[in-house]
């Protein structure tokens, strides 16, 4: 359950953030996940409860964008759109396909009171 | 807290290679660690803006302050909500301590290896005959991770190589903070070898950085050959793909071109090798790849010295 992990991440982001910028409520925390990333939103969602519970996160709402994935086709020289790591390009078939975009697990930002 | 990890109530534990007992159970604990190379104050637009933008520039760029107005007053009535650009990447501390290995790593001219691999695909078997087969030509020293037991670092302890073990407890994969732990109390590994033995799950250990070289994926040929398609973060972050049990692949019917092939939609630059732990075939194969990238390594060092 490395979900677990990352939301203890999150939650360490938040209370370092609380401590620089003086707030004590977070209303919402808002997330960017690839959809290359190495972990589901719904995941995500799941865990954040759990681990927030007892932190000055504990009311927030989570919410999350979910960016596209993209690759830079080799065979075809132009950047392309994917949904999974094994899906070939989508113009020429080839899995030739280096990951450009939609790895990212970041903290966007927060709504706080 | 440690690290990214949900480790707050001590469950892992890592060897001690002295006698000496620590306070602790080897975590840092270091809740002052800002680390700022992740934080950038963005001005782009985006969805949340829902009160007016001020014209004059705020005291801290990175706040949007929904509940302050020009003159610098708040009304009553108003919300003081307000929204913090953060921009920090979630395994931004495992990243800046894995950052940290790896320049103590290229310090000492140690060679790190991350093996990962589902349970049972014989990491540790093989582990065994490299380490014992490598240490007359190298300093070698092991890092262990498995949930419990250091039974794993007892194989290797019998091979005469240095080996820690670090017990991960509930945790499904060894971090940055655990390996700069276990590292400490190894023997110096002047210009060797340190392979670290992950724990078994091909799911989570991709996503942590430990400071390695590289990551290889063991994979054996008694597991489906369609596994990369089915884990495919894990053989996307490795750049080596050490097919085991060879010797096995007559009696299963194992379809050693199909595996590549799918593991390579998934990473076209992974390179493979086929070895079997129990015979020692391929092995002198995977043993030229270690030096070839220690070469390497030696190269780029004494460039970096000028």
């Amino acid at each position: 359950m490395h979900e677990m992990a990352l939301c203890e991440g999150i939650i360490g982001i938040v209370e370092d953030e609380a401590r620089k910028r003086s707030f004590s409520k977070v209303k919402v925390v808002c997330l960017e996940i690839g959809v290359l990333s190495h972990v589901a939103p719904e995941a995500i969602q799941f865990c954040f409860e759990a681990v927030a519970a007892r932190t000055i996160a504990r009311d927030a709402k989570l919410e999350i964008i979910e960016t596209p994935g993209t690759a830079w086709c080799m065979a075809c020289s132009t950047n392309v759109e994917i949904r999974q790591r094994y899906e070939p390009c989508p113009s020429c078939g080839s899995h030739q396909l280096q990951v450009t975009g939609g790895e990212e697990m970041r903290v966007k930002e927060l709504e706080v009171d | 807290m440690c690290t990214v990890c949900g480790c707050s109530d001590g469950k892992t534990s890592i060897e001690h290679a002295h006698d000496h007992h620590h306070g602790h159970d080897g975590h840092h604990h270091d809740h002052d660690h800002v680390h700022d190379g992740h934080h950038h104050d963005h001005h782009h637009g985006h969805g949340h803006h829902h009160g007016p933008v001020h014209d004059q520039a705020p005291a801290d760029a990175g706040l949007l302050d929904r509940g302050a107005n020009p003159a610098g007053q708040t009304i009553a009535g108003l919300s003081s909500d307000r929204i913090i650009q953060v921009e920090r990447d979630i395994l931004g501390k495992n990243d800046s301590l894995a950052a940290a290995n790896r320049a103590r790593f290229r310090a000492d001219e140690v060679l790190a290896f991350n093996l990962v691999s589902s349970p049972g695909a014989g990491k540790t078997s093989l582990l065994v005959r490299a380490v014992s087969e490598l240490k007359d030509s190298f300093p070698v020293g092991v890092i262990e991770g498995d949930q419990q037991t250091s039974n794993d670092a007892e194989r290797i302890r019998a091979t005469g190589v240095a080996a820690i073990q670090v017990n991960t407890g509930k945790g499904c994969h060894l971090d940055a903070a655990m390996v700069g732990d276990a590292y400490d109390r190894l023997p110096w590994l002047n210009g060797g070898l340190l392979f670290i033995e992950n724990v078994g799950n091909l799911v989570c250990p991709a996503a942590f950085d430990l400071g390695e070289a590289c990551k290889i994926v063991v994979f054996s040929t008694t597991e489906g050959e369609d596994k990369p398609l089915k884990y495919p973060d894990m053989f996307a972050a490795s750049s080596l793909m050490l097919i085991n049990k060879i010797d096995l692949a007559p009696v299963l019917d194992f379809d050693l071109a199909r595996t590549v092939e799918y593991a390579r939609r998934v990473n076209p630059k992974i390179e493979v090798l086929t070895v079997s732990a129990r015979t020692g075939e391929g092995f002198s194969a995977f043993y030229a790849w270690i030096r070839r990238r220690w070469t390497k390594l030696k190269q780029s060092g004494m460039v970096a010295q000028g």
